[in-house]
């Protein structure tokens, strides 16, 4: 069965508060580093997933990201799929 | 009436909810693990504060997948009543019997104090004794309380009377004020202060025990 990497990006909906990105924000400039107008902090998940193919490991992993990697109330995500080296297909 | 009330990993109010019900409003209760799925017999059950599962990906996340929870669903959806209590009301969102989620309190402090609470019974059954616009103080502690959901969703709320519990002096940046929501069928209740941690006077005050016995006296 190929394998294929996979990161998924979450991160806070553009309409939601994020505190612990704004006092990083602030801690930016305390640090001397000027200039950082906007700073959001969400979460990366790595994964790897054994799949027949790639179109069947992006639906699952579509599914995954939708039900429990983010909540769609709060939270978008992306996602970044690639097969593994030496993983053959079929 | 038996309570059940669940206990995840990592849940820590579970006892507290069994002192108040049994100690001081005569209940009977059960403890219920996260792996069991059976609630016969039982007439209520209460979803406890504390960090199921470590509160790993977001608060409640991990619950919601739990055996049990899929029990508390038909029950819930059958019209029994569901009492979430802090973690509680995390696990309620995230399961979707209560919309909107709970997000990082905005000045970031874990707040652990009284809170001024406004109640608007709506239809909810847990404050079905209380009249519009009565206020009670209950404890919050919470790091993670800050109630979000878009507009539309509040303005909806709002309109079916669903928004019952408000703070009056907004401690964690909760839209709408939103301390307590209930469904618009009024059996399932979900909020963030913990009315256990306020039923006896050496405690620093019993309105928590008004709303306990509202609709499990």
């Amino acid at each position: 069965m190929p394998l294929f990497h996979a990161r998924v990006l979450v991160s806070l909906r553009p309409s939601v508060l994020d505190p612990a990105g704004e006092a990083t924000r602030a801690a930016a400039g305390r640090l001397g580093i000027e200039g950082v107008r906007r700073l959001r902090i969400g979460k990366a998940v790595d994964l790897e997933i054994e799949a027949p193919d790639a179109g069947s490991a992006r639906q699952r992993l579509e599914l995954l990201s939708d039900r429990l990697l983010a909540n769609p109330v709060i939270e978008d995500w992306t996602l970044d799929l690639q097969q593994a080296a030496g993983s053959q297909e079929g | 009436m038996t309570v059940g009330i669940v206990v995840f990993p990592g849940s820590n109010c579970d006892r507290d909810v069994a002192w108040a019900l049994e100690g001081v409003l005569g209940l009977p209760t059960r403890f219920l693990w996260h792996e069991e799925d059976d609630l016969e017999g039982l007439g209520a059950v209460v979803l406890p504060g504390g960090f199921s599962y470590g509160d790993y990906l977001r608060c409640g996340a991990i619950a919601r997948f739990a055996p049990i929870l899929e029990a508390v669903r038909r029950f819930a959806e059958g019209g029994g009543p569901v009492l979430g209590i802090c973690n509680g009301f995390q696990v309620l969102t995230e399961m979707g019997l209560l919309p909107g989620a709970l997000t990082r309190n905005s000045d970031l402090h874990f707040l652990c104090e009284p809170a001024a609470l406004q109640v608007s019974p709506g239809p909810c059954r847990w404050l079905r004794d209380y009249g519009a616009d009565e206020a009670i103080v209950l404890p919050i502690a919470h790091g993670e309380g800050r109630y979000q959901a878009d507009r539309a969703t509040l303005h909806h709320l709002e309109d079916q009377g669903c928004v019952v519990l408000r703070y009056r002096d907004n401690p964690n940046g909760s839209v709408g004020d939103v301390a307590g929501l209930c469904n618009p069928e009024g059996n399932v209740l979900g909020l963030m202060p913990h009315p256990e941690r306020a039923c006896d006077p050496l405690l620093g005050g019993v309105d928590g025990r008004r709303l306990l016995a509202t609709a499990l006296g």
